[in-house]
């Protein structure tokens, strides 16, 4: 192989790092935060519902001991979605919960991002939703701090 | 034996009518919302997840509403929704030492990377009964705030004991774990399989067993090595993508149990442990499902079956509250044909009893 097909294989995997990134921040986004999103790229172009919002089931693993074998912990509800947008890409949204809406606004903010000419855009209108994320986040961090312990051993005997 | 029977239409439709308006009751209380629920009694509404085996806040609470506060009902609500739906896939299995902690504590060692931290936890209260809490206005102070590092991930305990080589490792077979809710319980059972159904068991009945095992029926020694609750990432690979999709987060609480050492001719000795993972925040369970998972290793570690936590075709067939409930309650349905023939047959054998010559006629015309 080749240093070329290296780098090539390279920026594919980088590629697909960064629109998982995307799918996580989207899965962690409101239907609010994700709509306003959208509203961003109107007028879009006609968008064609490839499988309409739909809710499932995945099943959640765990491992024994944290770093074991895998075991079916239980599920969780899943809503998925994938629409292609006229001259553009192909959208889609896997995430959490029964939320029709969230669920295609996703699909859709997907299929936009993978435009390279609008994924900066895309990227720019998410960052409320990464600033939010991060401050909830300091703040769970700092009050769970708070409750941080120092446990002393205290030593029993007659002297 | 339960004969089908007919009739009762409106009977039943009467009742379910008078249970509507008993759910509601007094109606100058304001309704409760599946918010307020999901809010603020989360850890019902944790149970609810845990053993509905259905991770979804918003379906847990609207269930305990419905069932009025009866938390095995509403896990029966929630186990009957769950058919409804397709299934998409497994997801990857979730990465405890990558977890948002908001609670992490061990009591085998003090000092561990990362500190302990108790977060929202009713340990050290003083089980006092909170007359505050009686009126509908008060808003708690707000909590302390204490600044923090970069929030890198805590290590796990048992990864410190696993340096020195005191502690088993976690098996790593690669295999792919068998699925209850795809085919049915069969003996034996591995541990993915026990661990599937334990998860899902109810908590009383897994409290119940690990305390067993406290008490001497089957005695492990075990030591909290740590337990640690907070928010873990699902990712569902996706064929249609070709990699795994981040479906966002859940709370998770899991219990890494160290228990007595093992060791051989061939071996030197070293701590052995039991696992519990559940959804939400239950450690409870978390640790009674370590217990019970422990025991349930006898065999594979060469110990002697004396207990009833030991035995899984015992342990695992009756930890489901919803197969417990459904056989038991089913007694209250019309038996009517059933107890029809065992009232006939004590009858024939009281007859014989005051009469045995022609009682014997009777036993024999009956036979």
């Amino acid at each position: 192989m080749g240093a070329e097909d290296l780098s090539a294989k390279d920026a594919a995997a980088a590629q697909v790092a960064a629109r998982q990134a995307m799918m996580g921040l989207f899965a962690h986004a409101s239907a609010d935060e994700l709509n306003s999103a959208v509203e961003r790229f109107r007028p879009l172009p006609p968008i064609h519902d490839l499988r309409p919002a739909e809710v499932g089931l995945a099943m959640v693993r765990g491992r024994i001991g944290g770093d074991g074998d895998a075991f079916n912990t239980g599920e969780a509800t899943v809503t998925r979605a994938a629409v292609r947008i006229e001259g553009g890409a192909t959208g889609v949204s896997y995430l959490l919960g029964r939320a029709p809406e969230r669920a295609r606004a996703a699909a859709i903010l997907d299929a936009l991002w993978q435009d390279t000419a609008l994924r900066p855009a895309v990227e720019e209108a998410l960052a409320p939703v990464r600033e939010r994320l991060a401050a909830e986040e300091l703040v769970a961090r700092e009050k769970t701090e708070a409750t941080k312990v120092n446990f002393f051993t205290m030593v029993r005997g007659e002297d | 034996m339960y004969v089908a029977v007919k009739g009762g239409e409106t009977a039943i439709r009467n009742a379910h009518a008078l249970l509507a308006e008993t759910r509601r009751g007094d109606t100058s209380v304001p309704e409760i919302g599946i918010d307020q629920i999901s809010e603020q009694l989360t850890l019902a509404v944790d149970r609810v997840m845990s053993e509905g085996s259905l991770y979804d806040r918003p379906l847990a609470s609207l269930a305990i509403k419905q069932a009025r506060g009866d938390l095995i009902e509403a896990i029966f609500l929630v186990r009957a929704f769950r058919t409804t739906l397709p299934r998409f896939g497994y997801c990857e299995p979730v990465d405890t030492a990558q977890m948002r902690v908001e609670r992490r504590i061990s009591a085998t060692y003090k000092d561990i990377p990362g500190g302990q931290v108790l977060g929202p936890t009713f340990d050290y209260t003083h089980r006092l009964l909170d007359p505050t809490l009686a009126g509908t206005t008060t808003e708690p102070p707000a909590p302390a705030r204490a600044e923090t590092e970069d929030g890198a991930p805590m290590p796990r305990v048992t990864d410190l004991l696993g340096d020195e080589g005191l502690i088993e490792a976690a098996p790593s077979t690669g295999e792919y774990p068998r699925d209850l809710t795809r085919e049915p319980l069969s003996f034996p059972a591995d541990r993915p399989l026990r661990l599937q159904n334990l998860a899902r068991g109810d908590e009383g009945f897994l409290l119940s067993l690990g305390y067993s095992t406290q008490r001497g029926y089957a005695r492990t020694h075990p030591f909290v090595g740590e337990i640690r609750f907070g928010e873990v990432e699902v990712e569902l690979f996706v064929e249609e993508l070709g990699f795994a999709v981040p479906l966002g987060p859940i709370n998770v609480t899991e219990c890494q149990m160290v228990t007595q050492f093992k060791g051989s001719s061939a071996e030197p000795p070293k701590f052995t442990r039991g696992y519990g993972l559940v959804f939400g925040q239950s450690e409870r369970k978390a640790m009674s499902v370590a217990l019970v998972d422990r025991a349930l290793r006898f065999k594979e570690l060469g110990e002697e079956q004396s207990a009833p936590a030991q035995d899984e075709e015992f342990v695992l067939s009756h930890s489901d509250n919803v197969q417990a409930t459904g056989f038991v309650e089913h007694l209250k349905l019309p038996h009517y044909v059933d107890f029809q023939a065992e009232l006939d047959l004590v009858r024939r054998m009281r007859a014989e009893h005051t009469d045995p010559v022609h009682g014997d006629a009777r036993q024999e015309a009956a036979e």
